[in-house]
């Protein structure tokens, strides 16, 4: 962090945003494979038995506060080196060409704030209405019901647009990550680190896509 | 050729600086970019002006000593180039040059393009050598070296601390410096029996001297005027994990 009080060195620091990193990655993945099941034209019936799944298990009720934490601690670690590494260089250059490496590590910040953004939409979507801090829906029969709020939601283009912008951030985002977080642990091999920047592409890919998937089929293929 | 510069003027490290534009006739393709400002303080000194103070000595790739962020590129527009074997021909003609001193917290400028780098040679003393006098060459024989790892530690050692890296990146890192450093050595039998104390005294001092963090946006291997690679700092990364985990503090 540039200051002789650091306790914490800049390479622990990615460490543990690497870590946590991963975490939320995996995340995602869980994310995506239950919610997928909504646009399986059934009208929610297997979503609604993975809902019912996920409420009723302990292990993911522990998790969710484990989630909290990762994303804590990635977005604290996040904004910490932010802020360390903008000091680090007091006078700017006149002019600074962009390396044809760099694109989207460089906005990374950038990216991480506009996710951060949608997460708050996203919580007053579905996460608020399942705590109780926003008032259930009057399509739904009750606090675990998304599916109706979802096509509700996603019927309404505006928001639709909003989270399809917000998956191709999310995108750029996870482009970077992936790959950035095999380097920040240490995990850099000549033979290997080429296949974990393609599996990081096709990554950010499946699940941007793949979250794209569920505001479209609402807005065109449900009715 | 014709070029315009605008070189970067300051007096020291406490008064700000500006861009002054100087207009240079007759100058040759065939110049090295050093060799152009020797004639451009030529022409200065003539006229009774304060000459551009720039960092220089062997001016042949070797030393480390120049060091100057020009057109938005630490050391210039060709890759694998120090400043001093750029040379005009990489510039068209009636161009204008941008010529920065390198930007960091950790480098203050001390006149014009000429930076202090002691903040380099700062964390070189926390370990980046072997602290035992071993006398002279030991018989090449009696430890054997893989020619993987001496090729690999050699590519390592090719860095000539020139701070591009810290140049280059968006955040002023010398973490490819630090690793090249920490990795030549922990590559190598001589170097492992002070690994894990090197390792973490040179990471420590890297941030005390206000260095910035990595973002693995990896512009200081593109920059590199040797080409380290970023594997390096992966290396690095291994070293400090294991040092922290496996091995004893530190002071």
């Amino acid at each position: 962090m540039g200051d002789k009080k650091t306790r914490v060195t800049t390479v622990s620091q990615k460490y543990i945003m690497a870590l946590a990193g991963i975490f939320l990655m995996l995340f995602l993945l869980v994310h995506l494979s239950i919610n997928i099941l909504m646009i399986v034209g059934d009208d929610g019936k297997l979503f609604g038995q993975a809902v019912q799944f996920m409420i009723t298990n302990p292990l993911i009720k522990i998790m969710e506060y484990v989630l909290f934490g990762g994303f804590f601690i990635h977005i604290l670690i996040g904004v910490i080196m932010e802020v360390s590494n903008y000091r680090a260089r007091p006078v700017k250059y006149s002019r600074s060409l962009k390396t044809e490496k760099s694109m989207f590590s460089k906005y990374m910040i950038h990216t991480g704030v506009i996710i951060f953004i949608f997460l708050f939409i996203h919580f007053f979507h579905f996460f608020y209405v399942k705590l109780g801090f926003v008032d259930i829906p009057p399509v739904a029969s009750g606090k675990h019901d998304f599916f109706p709020m979802a096509a509700a939601i996603f019927q309404t283009p505006l928001y639709s647009i909003i989270y399809l912008v917000s998956f191709v951030f999310l995108a750029f985002h996870l482009k970077h990550a992936f790959q950035s977080a095999f380097q920040s642990l240490g995990l850099s091999h000549n033979k290997y680190t080429p296949a974990i920047k393609v599996i990081g592409t096709i990554y950010a890919i499946v699940i941007s896509v793949g979250f794209a998937t569920i505001p479209i089929y609402f807005l065109f293929f449900y009715n | 050729m014709k070029i315009t510069l605008k070189i970067w003027r300051q007096r020291n490290a406490k008064v700000k600086g500006r861009f002054v534009k100087y207009n240079l006739e007759n100058v040759s393709p065939e110049m090295s970019f050093l060799e152009m400002l020797d004639f451009l303080n030529e022409q200065l000194i003539k006229s009774g002006e304060d000459p551009v103070s720039f960092d220089h000595d062997c001016r042949e790739g070797i030393c480390g000593a120049c060091g100057l962020y020009i057109n938005g590129r630490a050391h210039g527009p060709e890759k694998r180039t120090t400043t001093c074997e750029l040379h005009l021909r990489s510039f068209k003609d009636g161009s204008t040059i941008v010529v920065e001193p390198w930007r960091s917290r950790a480098f203050p400028v001390i006149k014009d393009l000429m930076v202090d780098r002691t903040a380099l040679d700062e964390i070189i003393r926390q370990g980046g050598y072997i602290s035992v006098d071993t006398g002279s060459a030991p018989e090449a024989n009696s430890i054997p070296v893989g020619k993987h790892l001496s090729d690999k530690a050699f590519d390592a050692a090719e860095c000539i601390g020139c701070g591009a890296c810290v140049a280059a990146c968006k955040n002023s890192s010398a973490m490819l410096f630090v690793a090249a450093k920490v990795s030549q050595m922990a590559l190598l039998p001589h170097g492992k029996p002070e690994a894990a104390e090197r390792v973490q005294k040179m990471v420590k001092k890297m941030d005390e001297s206000g260095f910035g963090g990595c973002s693995n946006t990896y512009s200081c291997e593109h920059d590199c005027p040797k080409g380290i690679p970023v594997e390096f700092i992966a290396k690095m990364n291994r070293e400090f994990f294991k040092a922290k985990v496996c091995k004893q503090k530190v002071e």
